[in-house]
């Protein structure tokens, strides 16, 4: 029992990756007052082109970096289109998702049925020895680790730093951080930027270490999860890998009880993870000064100077 | 005078459209409909080897055209309805899910020849046919009962239709015909082909104990996650030891090349009628991969066994057969029925630890 536990729990931190990694970007892109739609499309750039780096150069390092590179592009469009050009930030998400999705598959032509050198899991000598706490602390493949990391990063920066108090303070009033003098417009930049690196980093996961493969739309959903799970953790880091976990446990529980047969309808069981978000966040919604205290203000308003 | 050039020109053009449409009329177009991608290097990639084959055997007569990832349901019936419309004369819908999209399509189409795979309802104009797979799973079966340490089975499963249902029992009574207390544990994905949650069932299979992976899916992912982990596994519809080399046991092969040819020259002959086919290993239609990493003494025992089904001396599904509520539906010596027994396999037997969804 403690052995499936155990498995459970690794798998569940796999299945967690992608999303923490989409989501860190996403938090710090709305921190600074920009609402990104986009994450599903940005993460299927960067799973395809991450997929592409590898198969070309044999080294899946370089595709990783990649991925990171075609998302972080993906979303400077986007930027472009919102901050520069001042089109709604809604539609233009939406826009770069349906573009993604097609821009991915497009490429991704070439690359169905190929297949890479998974990246492995790394075995530390004697602490990944330990009896339990051995593989459940140091037995996850590198960008497990990574994904934590980046989001203690980003919760430090945006507590602790001072150009993370300014982060805030653009997505909690534009007007006034202008005032001020800070320039708004490239921290946004700056900000959707580190959102579409983090999100292609997601996919790029997805493709080079979840399954050695590409397919069309394989983040099946993955990238709207979230951004559901940014608004779902009110804005707070910790609770995004609370979440992240929450829904990579809730995918991989519902397999596991399948394959348990306990004789719960499979096709309930597949619901599973995406009812556990509406509740969740109807559960959430509820509060509506907390929700105020964390969100910023001027989430998915334009900026304009002159103002 | 100039009316004369002009009426000359006239017929002289349309003489010459008419010498080109009876030039290109003569080619014979036959459109393929897919649920994947050909990349899949599974279920889609073998129709696309038979697409090949009347390629190279008739490309003097006969034009291939394709539509891959199309999904079941109301796509499907654009899909079709639009290689109908563009001149296609026969049009083969490669999945279970096409079954109403092609009924309504081709009631459109009459003089369009249609067959579809894997289904089970005919109309004039409407063919089905499909590969007996089930034969090969009893030869893994055996296989998984010998190798697997563990007697536990992890069977990733797509949609619970007789065909897969089917599957799962074949594999079951040739793992039992080695060791009666074999298990197995079924995972319904509810999908031909999505990399990412094949591998997630792999994995969840495998972390409760499963040391054999097997798939109705059409992806190559379960078995890499499975290779990753050193477990055993079978490929699924064509051969995939170029993503296991040292994992993957036998692959069934769906060899649709023959029969495509067939129909397709029928076509053009004017010899064409509906029906269903449902060929297994004795008509070439289902192969077996070759027999990798295990002893010579199992590779030889799935041989004969093999052997025994091609000849038609062994039937898999040959009785008794209990099912899971423990009545008899074969007697002792007896076969199943094709119809309607195997058809519409929508019971489990005796042994699977599993309640079949509705």
């Amino acid at each position: 029992m403690t052995e499936l536990i155990i498995a459970s729990i690794m798998t569940m931190m796999t299945a967690a990756t992608p999303l923490v990694f989409a989501a860190t970007g996403e938090l710090v892109c709305e921190k600074s007052g920009v609402l990104n739609l986009g994450v599903e499309g940005m993460m299927l750039i960067g799973a395809v082109f991450g997929f592409a780096a590898t198969a070309i150069t044999g080294n899946a390092v370089l595709g990783l970096a990649a991925g990171g590179a075609c998302g972080l592009a993906a979303a400077l469009i986007f930027a472009v289109l919102t901050l520069t050009l001042l089109s709604n930030q809604v539609a233009t998400g939406l826009a770069l998702t349906i573009f993604g999705t097609g821009l991915s598959a497009l490429v991704g032509l070439d690359y169905v049925g190929d297949t890479i050198d998974q990246i492995r899991r790394v075995h530390i000598p004697v602490l990944g020895d330990l009896p339990v706490v051995g593989r459940l602390l140091f037995g996850h493949d590198p960008l497990v680790y990574l994904g934590i990391a980046m989001l203690a990063l980003t919760g430090w920066f945006l507590a602790r730093t001072r150009w993370g108090m300014i982060l805030r303070a653009v997505g909690d009033s534009d007007i006034s951080a202008h005032a001020i003098g800070y320039p708004v417009i490239a921290i946004r930049y700056g900000a959707v930027a580190f959102g579409g690196a983090m999100a292609g980093l997601g996919g790029a996961y997805l493709s080079l270490v979840y399954t050695p493969l590409w397919a069309e739309n394989m983040t099946a959903g993955r990238g709207w999860i979230a951004l559901a799970l940014v608004v779902f953790a009110n804005w707070r880091p910790g609770r995004v890998l609370l979440g992240a976990v929450l829904f990579g446990g809730i995918t991989i529980l519902q397999l596991n009880a399948q394959a348990a047969g306990l004789g719960i309808p499979a096709a309930f069981m597949s619901m599973l993870p995406y009812i556990a978000t509406i509740v969740v966040l109807v559960f959430i919604s509820r509060d509506a000064i907390r929700i105020r205290l964390n969100a910023p203000a001027c989430l998915g308003r334009p900026f304009r100077a002159d103002r | 005078m100039r009316k004369t050039i002009r009426l000359a020109a006239l017929a002289l053009a349309s003489a010459m459209t008419l010498a080109a449409g009876t030039v290109s009329a003569d080619k014979l177009k036959v459109g393929f409909i897919y649920i994947g991608p050909p990349g899949d290097h599974g279920w889609t990639y073998a129709h696309d080897q038979g697409r090949l084959m009347i390629d190279n055997m008739l490309g003097d007569h006969v034009e291939t055209t394709f539509v891959e990832g199309v999904p079941e349901g109301p796509d499907a019936e654009r899909a079709i309805a639009k290689l109908a419309e563009t001149g296609h004369k026969l049009i083969f819908t490669t999945s279970f899910g096409y079954m109403e999209p092609t009924l309504k399509v081709a009631k459109r189409f009459p003089d369009v020849k249609f067959e579809h795979a894997t289904g089970y309802k005919q109309a004039d104009n409407v063919a089905t046919y499909s590969a007996r797979f089930y034969e090969g799973r009893y030869v893994q079966g055996q296989i998984a009962a010998k190798i697997s340490k563990s007697g536990i089975i992890g069977y990733i499963a797509s949609f619970p239709i007789p065909e897969v249902v089917r599957g799962i029992n074949a594999f079951m009574l040739g793992a039992q015909s080695i060791n009666p207390d074999m298990k197995v544990k079924v995972v319904w994905v509810y999908t031909w082909f999505d990399p990412p949650k094949e591998a997630d069932a792999a994995k969840v299979l495998m972390d409760q104990g499963a040391d054999i992976i097997t798939q109705h899916t059409d992806s190559t992912a379960a078995l890499q996650a499975a290779a990753e982990r050193g477990i055993y596994a079978f490929g699924q519809a064509s051969d995939m030891i170029q993503f296991a080399q040292d994992t993957q046991l036998t692959a069934i092969l769906d060899n649709w090349g023959p029969y495509y040819v067939k129909r397709t020259v029928d076509v053009l002959m004017g010899a064409w009628s509906s029906g269903d086919t449902w060929h297994g290993m004795g008509p070439g239609m289902v192969g077996m991969a070759p027999y990798t990493n295990m002893p010579s003494d199992i590779a030889m025992m799935a041989r004969a066994t093999a052997e025994s089904i091609r000849t038609g001396a062994f039937h898999p599904f040959t009785g008794p057969i209990y099912n899971q509520a423990g009545e008899l539906v074969v007697k002792a010596g007896e076969v199943a029925a094709d119809f309607p027994m195997l058809a519409t396999m929508n019971f489990y037997v005796q042994g699977v630890d599993d309640k079949l969804p509705e």
